[in-house]
């Protein structure tokens, strides 16, 4: 029996010829985060297991809005110089880990990563099997493996030809909307098909993100020139595509047609209650901020779309935007494409790259009553700010289209 | 050791029950203190964390239970609320890891939100994966942790911690170290 991408790396990890779903295994780890260095010190341990293997970077609440977070931060920096850990990112060399990491040369093909933050499944874009640890990191820290259980494999075979002006969050707010928000419980989804090949890496980024918003433990896709174009120079180690093979199993394979496919939203409360945009626009959703930002959607293509919908226009007088690319490499890049001062001249608020808005941290947070749209991850209750407040989950054009209206509304109308 | 049988009165709750409702963002980041956080929780359901739910309770909820973020819910439900162990017909991995590594006992059980009404008492058995409902004389069987597997052995030592403890145990060099950077 063949294997599929999921279990071809984790029973290379587990140095073992092959795997089953549902197998526990032992598994070497290729890199992790280091959110759980305090707790590797508490137990008296006075290494890792590999300094050039760890990467840390602030992104949550730098910089710090209060003395508590500034002291956390200074402990972090203290850490960082006790193990020699070498990718530490200082704000304003920063960002948003899941892009920092990746910018750094953390996620290659074939490789097996465990790390902090549940948007960890992004790194999935990359051909690579990477996911969420939290306490468990400090295991990892420790010894450099942790265990696994094998997953259950799922297919979504993305057929026909992606239309202008959707893109990779059309996709997954439209899968989503249809499968529901567990359909990758626990599984391995592997995303292929012509559209899969058709779209931007940045796009397929988006969907590899919001796999954990569908469950999933590892949210993949197959590597190809866009992976490699990105990773050059980046990762200057060896590394392998891995594909399924012909006659692996899938636990369930799903096949959507997306020709006909059109802009959506995802209504408040859960990521799953994905609509086509112009099923709402007779509700005339007045919107009181636009949310531009996140590991799912800041990156320079959704910027560049943005800024061309606003150019030479204003953001509606009732509406605030707030822009955070998602790093600061990115951030450079769109200041020195013109992006950032068309959306400054048309009155958003260009913030640093942050995770601020988007979990109702600081930086853009909702009080009672208000609405967003936001091209972010999480639409659930609260989730941006004040339980009473309402959050809409869009694409790039999307967010940026309403942004001027002052309401949702049907980005094909405004390009 | 966690204990693997604990019986309570239940509470339900519905589907993809998130992360974002069992610890928000202003209990995570400390913008709310004392007795507003108790209240900041299941803000979906109001006066539940304040004032209804007690200690020895335990949640029995549908699919996607914990689904969202990776924040240390299952800390909140257990010390903040007393939550004695969450039911459900499944768990998002990260919320049932969280837990796990915690020694919280969290089981899955298809079924469960038929065989249970708000309120009835239930024994939950984590080591056998068998539930009781005590109310009605019923019994429905959920997904035991195989013993020998990691989470089947974090859960019956009570976590990730007393996991590593063992480790130093097996490593006294290491032990005697961190015993004299205490001193």
């Amino acid at each position: 029996m063949g294997m599929t991408i999921a279990e071809k790396i984790l029973a290379k990890h587990a140095g073992v010829d092959s795997v089953k779903p549902g197998q526990y295994v032992w598994c070497k780890v290729d890199a992790t985060s280091g959110h759980s260095l305090r707790a590797l010190e508490l137990l008296g341990v006075d290494r890792v297991w590999d300094p050039e293997r760890v990467f840390i970077v602030d992104d949550h609440q730098a910089p710090p809005p209060t003395i508590e977070v500034a002291n956390r931060m200074r402990e972090t920096r203290r850490l960082v110089k006790k193990y020699g850990i070498k990718h530490y990112y200082e704000y304003g060399r920063g960002g948003i880990l899941h892009q920092v990491f990746a910018e750094r040369g953390m996620y290659a093909p074939g490789e097996l990563i465990a790390q902090g933050d549940s948007h960890s499944t992004s790194g999935g874009v990359f051909n690579a099997c990477v996911t969420n640890a939290n306490m468990d990191a400090v295991h990892i820290l420790a010894f450099g493996d942790l265990w696994f259980r094998v997953p259950e494999s799922v297919r979504v075979v993305l057929n026909g030809t992606l239309p202008a002006w959707c893109v990779g969050k059309d996709v997954i707010l439209k899968v989503a909307s249809e499968l529901g928000t567990d359909y990758g419980l626990y599984k391995s989804v592997e995303y292929v098909g012509p559209v899969a090949a058709q779209m931007t890496l940045a796009q397929r980024w988006t969907i590899s993100n919001m796999g954990v918003e569908v469950g999933a433990k590892f949210a993949l896709f197959e590597a190809d020139a866009k992976t490699d174009a990105f990773l050059k120079d980046r990762v200057t180690r060896p590394y392998e595509h891995v594909t399924a093979d012909p006659d692996a199993a899938y636990e369930a394979q799903y096949e959507f047609d997306l020709s006909t496919l059109t802009p959506m939203v995802a209504r408040p409360g859960d990521p799953g209650n994905g609509v086509p945009v112009e099923s709402v626009l007779t509700e005339h959703v007045k919107i009181d901020q636009a949310f531009l930002g996140s590991c799912t959607n800041a990156r320079l293509e959704d910027l560049e779309v943005a800024a061309r919908i606003i150019k030479g226009k204003q953001i509606h007088p009732d509406v605030r935007m707030l822009v955070s690319p998602s790093s600061q490499e990115v951030f450079g890049q769109a200041l020195k494409a013109g992006y950032l001062e068309i959306l400054a001249d048309a009155g958003a608020l260009v913030e640093h790259s942050t995770c601020g808005p988007c979990y109702g941290g600081h930086m853009g947070v909702l009080g009672d009553h208000e609405v967003c749209i936001s091209s972010s991850n999480r639409n659930f209750q609260g989730r941006m700010g004040s339980p009473l407040a309402k959050v809409w989950l869009a694409s790039p054009a999307t967010v940026a289209a309403s942004a001027i209206a002052g309401e949702i509304v049907d980005p094909r109308q405004y390009l | 050791m966690t204990n693997l049988v604990v019986r309570g009165r239940t509470w339900k709750f519905g589907k993809n029950i998130s992360t974002d409702l069992i610890m928000p963002g202003a209990i995570l980041w400390g913008h709310v203190r004392g007795e507003g956080r108790k209240a900041a929780i299941m803000p979906n359901r109001p006066g539940w964390a304040a004032s209804e739910v007690r200690p020895g309770d335990i949640i029995v909820a549908d699919t996607n239970f914990g689904c969202g973020s990776s924040r240390p819910a299952p800390r909140i439900l257990r010390e903040e609320l007393g939550v004695a162990a969450v039911v459900a017909e499944s768990f998002s991995r990260l919320f049932q890891r969280n837990a796990v590594n915690i020694g919280f006992p969290v089981l899955i059980c298809p079924g469960i939100v038929a065989a249970v009404e708000e309120g009835d008492e239930i024994e939950v058995n984590v080591d056998t994966g068998v539930v009781r409902n005590l109310t009605r004389g019923t019994e429905i069987r959920g997904e035991a942790y195989p013993p020998d597997s990691p989470p089947g052995q974090l859960l019956r030592m009570g976590g990730l911690r007393p996991f590593l403890e063992r480790w130093l145990e097996e490593h006294p060099e290491v032990k005697a170290k961190r015993e004299a950077a205490r001193r």
